[in-house]
């Protein structure tokens, strides 16, 4: 699963852009595929509207906070490690030694990281993968892609994404039912963490396929910068 | 939220009025307030006193700036949902009754259109422009109203902000704080006008919530012209109104 889907992937992707590719009207530089992703997105919508949207909705009704917010660690915690050697990679070890120091608080004082004690000590949590750190090496973000269940990801977050899912420690459980429960749970809880934006997004955007295409591109660049992006003029 | 501690002059009595008005009790060891060691002491003290009233007033007014404003606003904001059980479950017109009074006059509404709508801006005559600043509010007020509906038990903390003297353009940056998920960027974006300082611009984890719309916008007034953009928020706002209470 883990080394072969890499290529097969970015060979389902080739094709389907060469197929769909020319008979888009894009409005947007960023997205000369729109036709293949906006039709990706009405997928994505629709598996959202009948499946993953309720599964979110009843762990969000069931579930006490405490139990949420200990899920939300325990895997926080899991993604430190590799938030840790992406810093290093992008030549930050003041950073990066933060991000070891929660991984061991948090995995011992924390147990097993239930708790994130080290952020009340105040070792901040970072958020970084693969594609920040490609976007560091001076990778652009290449073509805007909208795949069903990964969601809104550049060319280049696409790339970042795969290598991100092939060290993931989740993804590499040895034991398959034991893996597939891990890997929907955190999918779950994570789109339980989105449900407020829900309402929010749907009135105010007129298009959501554009709002949450422009966001997603604003969120990477400022993801890139580390919450500090150089401010663009905005009267043009 | 921050508790942000009162300030020093909030502190109901100070310790020297109580020695004072009390039983003459000092730490001088006199019993007699009007003894000459007492006057000189308090001559002394009244003029310290003075001088560091002078120095935190001065602080207090560099304070005042946006980042005070901002935090202002938003303690203001948060007790009154704190407290608002109809605003915690879900009653978006209360929402919009509280984000009208408290927020909107620290807001420049007409600044964030034609941030919005980008170039064509030009193009709209002030007739225009008054229309889709008042449509746009409409929006915007309707989408932080409904965000603040969402509000569980999140605290706000405050960034230091990066600001000289002479400065005009300022970024207040805050983090919504929750506990479970990583905290999200929330940046306020302030322009001075004369003495006073107006938001511009509203950024949440890196999204502008003003320019988000620029694509869209520019879209429809390529299609249909400003007045088909003024059309296009008129109408979504009369279907929101009716679409709720």
């Amino acid at each position: 699963m883990k080394l072969r889907l890499l290529p097969y992937l970015s060979s389902v992707a080739c094709a389907v852009v060469v197929a769909s590719g020319c008979a888009t009207t894009a409005s947007n530089p960023k997205d000369p595929f729109e036709g293949f992703n906006r039709a990706m997105f009405a997928v994505n919508e629709g598996l959202d509207v009948a499946i993953v949207k309720p599964l979110a909705q009843g762990y969000d009704t069931v579930a006490p906070l405490p139990v949420k917010v200990v899920v939300g660690n325990f895997f926080g915690n899991l993604w430190d490690v590799w938030t840790a050697l992406n810093n290093l990679l992008q030549g930050k070890p003041g950073d990066a030694a933060s991000d070891v120091g929660r991984v061991l608080v948090n995995s011992t004082v924390g147990i097993g990281g239930a708790f994130d004690v080290a952020g009340e000590l105040g070792l901040t949590k970072h958020s970084e993968e693969f594609g920040q750190t490609l976007a560091v090496w001076g990778v652009g973000d290449g073509p805007y892609f909208y795949w069903p269940l990964i969601g809104p990801r550049t060319t280049r977050d696409t790339f970042g994404w795969l290598v991100d899912t092939y060290y993931d420690p989740v993804w590499r459980v040895d034991d398959m039912a034991l893996r597939n429960s891990l890997v929907a749970t955190r999918y779950i809880d994570l789109r339980a963490t989105l449900l407020p934006s829900d309402k929010v997004i749907e009135e105010a955007a007129f298009d959501k396929y554009n709002y949450i295409r422009d966001a997603y591109l604003q969120h990477r660049r400022n993801e890139v910068f580390d919450g500090d992006p150089p401010r663009v003029p905005l009267d043009d | 939220m921050v508790i942000h501690r009162a300030s020093p002059w909030t502190i109901r009595s100070a310790p020297w009025t109580e020695d004072f008005a009390g039983r003459g009790r000092s730490w001088l060891g006199a019993n007699n307030v009007l003894s000459p060691a007492w006057i000189l002491l308090m001559k002394y003290f009244v003029s310290l006193l003075l001088g560091l009233l002078v120095m935190l007033s001065s602080a207090l007014a560099q304070e005042s700036a946006p980042d005070a404003l901002v935090r202002k606003v938003t303690d203001d904001v948060l007790t009154i949902v704190r407290q608002d059980k109809e605003i915690q479950s879900g009653n978006t017109r209360k929402a919009m009754e509280l984000v009208d009074s408290k927020v909107l006059p620290y807001f420049n509404f007409q600044r964030m259109t034609a941030l919005a709508v980008g170039r064509d801006w030009s193009k709209a005559t002030p007739e225009q422009k008054k229309r889709l600043a008042e449509e746009f509010k409409t929006l915007l007020v309707r989408t932080y109203s409904n965000a603040l509906t969402s509000y569980k038990n999140q605290t706000i903390s405050y960034k230091p902000t990066k600001m000289q003297a002479a400065d005009t353009d300022v970024l207040v940056r805050t983090e919504v704080v929750q506990p479970g998920s990583k905290p999200v960027q929330l940046d306020y974006a302030l322009e001075k006008q004369g003495d006073s300082w107006k938001v511009y611009d509203v950024i949440v984890a890196g999204v502008s919530l003003v320019t988000n719309y620029r694509d869209t916008f520019n879209q429809e007034v390529r299609n249909n012209g400003i007045d088909g953009l003024i059309q296009m928020l008129g109408n979504r706002n009369k279907q929101l109104e009716a679409g709720k209470k």
